[in-house]
């Protein structure tokens, strides 16, 4: 090896296993593929919207271990052993999850861009449990943009999802 | 991205080995501003060391009345944590008005500290700026400065620090524990930050192969009369053009003990002695807080388009420790300010 120093060398690919929507997966990924290109460009799982790509649209937006994060600013060999739920992951066999009907009964999108990331983040808001009031809701909603502003029908749409979530529970 | 090696620290002493190893290293945890930096092309480590497997993520009330927050434990957590809702409700607050709730799942306590300005000619790595790139001047002297500071900057930088967080840390006088390769130290957060000076790549007095490894909160938490206000240019989700962490410790209407720290508007978090010496013993007043916070931005200077702060954080300030006097907290939920 001649003359070889460290920017040259291309870094090793790294071995990740996690749960994707249930299922074990198993990447082999450059150290800078983020759980978001991981989703979209290793696994298929289209669904996740890649926005801004900086963390400043939420369209992004999954389930980590229960929370919902920014999978653009997340690195994948990070989460390495951790559960992950994405827009897919949500309905079983035969029913929409809650949050997904509701989104349709209240024409919550109107291009769809964002409602992968939006619905992803109100199961985790949901999950966390402390937005009560409409108030709550928007402010805890803030890291979703949605250019079409459909923002009231997102909204009764979570608040909806909310009743039906805690009549079966 | 430039391309990068990723390595996993097994424990703090592992971590500062790492980091002292490599020149060209630097931790991750949350990730949120680092990866951002790293996609603009302003951060270009070629080793990331992964400290998130750090055994530094609890909140322990310590002897002493206080409490010891590990530099892990996320933003959001921290938030909702009981101690802290109990006996730090500024902080609490302070948290929740900066970022969204996906940002605070991934954010740490430590890295919250060590996040870099937004200053869009830090951001934008094609201009000339003496934090990026020492010596090569700063673009916002005399560009479009209406977010940046109008306290403590220099002729070097005009940037302001980014954090609601610390604002309320820099309020309750929090102590930084850090670790290193000469054994652990404590540093006052009030010294933690620095101003630009002629240094503005120095954020922090944090040395490289140093890690953040908790921050301490004395007893005092001033958890009846506090506010955290916040003034942007939506209702949430954006950074602070100026912002107010205060803390007031009263006996009927006098003040026993102020504390008042400004954010949005200097390379640190903004305290003055001064003020809050003069806010001790008072009635709590219209008169009073006025004549405060006239002595607070008397030392403030504006550029071309930032001194409309200069008066805003003059009220920002009397609205907030009215707000702590009543014992009114500013909502985050619900913004409407009383």
């Amino acid at each position: 090896m001649s003359q070889k120093n460290k920017y040259a060398q291309a870094p090793n690919k790294l071995s990740v296993a996690l749960i994707v929507n249930g299922t074990a997966q198993q990447l082999i990924v450059a150290p800078w593929t983020t759980l978001l290109d991981a989703l979209r460009d290793h696994l298929g799982l289209t669904g996740t919207k890649k926005g801004c790509d900086h963390g400043q649209c939420g369209a992004c937006t999954v389930l980590v271990d229960g929370r919902r994060v920014n999978s653009c600013l997340s690195l994948v060999v990070m989460r390495s052993g951790a559960e992950v739920t994405t827009i897919e992951g949500l309905a079983t066999r035969d029913n929409l999850h809650p949050l997904q009907q509701a989104f349709i009964d209240h024409d919550a999108f109107q291009c769809g861009y964002c409602t992968p990331g939006q619905i992803c983040s109100a199961a985790g808001l949901i999950a966390e449990g402390k937005a009560k009031s409409d108030d709550e809701i928007r402010e805890l909603m803030s890291g979703n943009l949605c250019r079409c502003a459909a923002y009231p029908n997102i909204v009764a749409a979570i608040k909806q999802a909310m009743t039906v979530m805690a009549g079966k529970s | 991205m430039n391309s990068f090696q990723y390595s996993r620290a097994s424990d703090v002493a592992d971590a500062v080995r790492q980091m002292g190893a490599d020149p060209t290293a630097k931790f991750i945890a949350g990730g949120t501003n680092l990866l951002d930096l790293m996609k603009e092309d302003v951060e270009r480590p070629t080793l990331l060391i992964d400290i998130t497997r750090l055994p530094l993520r609890s909140v322990e009330a310590t002897p002493g009345g206080g409490v010891r927050i590990g530099a892990l434990v996320p933003n959001s957590d921290l938030s909702y944590h009981p101690l802290i809702e109990q006996r730090y409700p500024v902080v609490s607050s302070a948290i929740r008005a900066g970022a969204s709730q996906q940002l605070r799942n991934m954010a740490t306590t430590g890295g919250n500290l060590l996040q870099r300005t937004r200053c869009a000619y830090f951001y934008d790595a094609v201009t000339p700026c003496n934090k990026r790139v020492p010596g090569s001047g700063c673009s916002a002297i005399n560009g479009i400065n209406r977010g940046h500071a109008i306290l403590g900057m220099s002729d070097s930088c005009i940037a302001t620090h980014p954090s609601d967080m610390c604002v309320a840390l820099a309020a309750l006088d929090a102590t930084v524990h850090v670790a290193g390769p000469n054994g652990e130290r404590a540093i006052d957060l009030a010294d933690f930050h620095r101003l630009p000076g002629d240094t503005p790549e120095r954020d922090t007095n944090l040395d490289r192969d140093e890690i953040i490894t908790a921050i301490e909160l004395p007893a005092r938490g001033f958890a009846k009369n506090y506010t955290y206000l916040k003034i942007r240019d939506r209702l949430s989700y954006a950074f602070a053009l100026v912002s107010v962490a205060v803390g007031l410790e009263m006996d009927g209407d006098t003040i026993r003990q102020a504390r008042l720290a400004l954010g949005g508007v200097a390379h640190k978090p903004w305290r003055d002695s001064e003020v809050e010496a003069a806010l001790n013993g008072q009635v709590a007043s219209p008169e009073t807080f006025e004549r405060a916070a006239d002595l607070l931005l008397r030392p403030a200077k504006g550029f071309a388009h930032n001194t409309f702060k200069i008066d805003l954080a003059r009220r920002a300030a009397v609205r907030a420790l009215t707000q702590a006097a009543n014992g009114t907290p500013q909502s985050q939920s619900s913004k409407k300010i009383v």
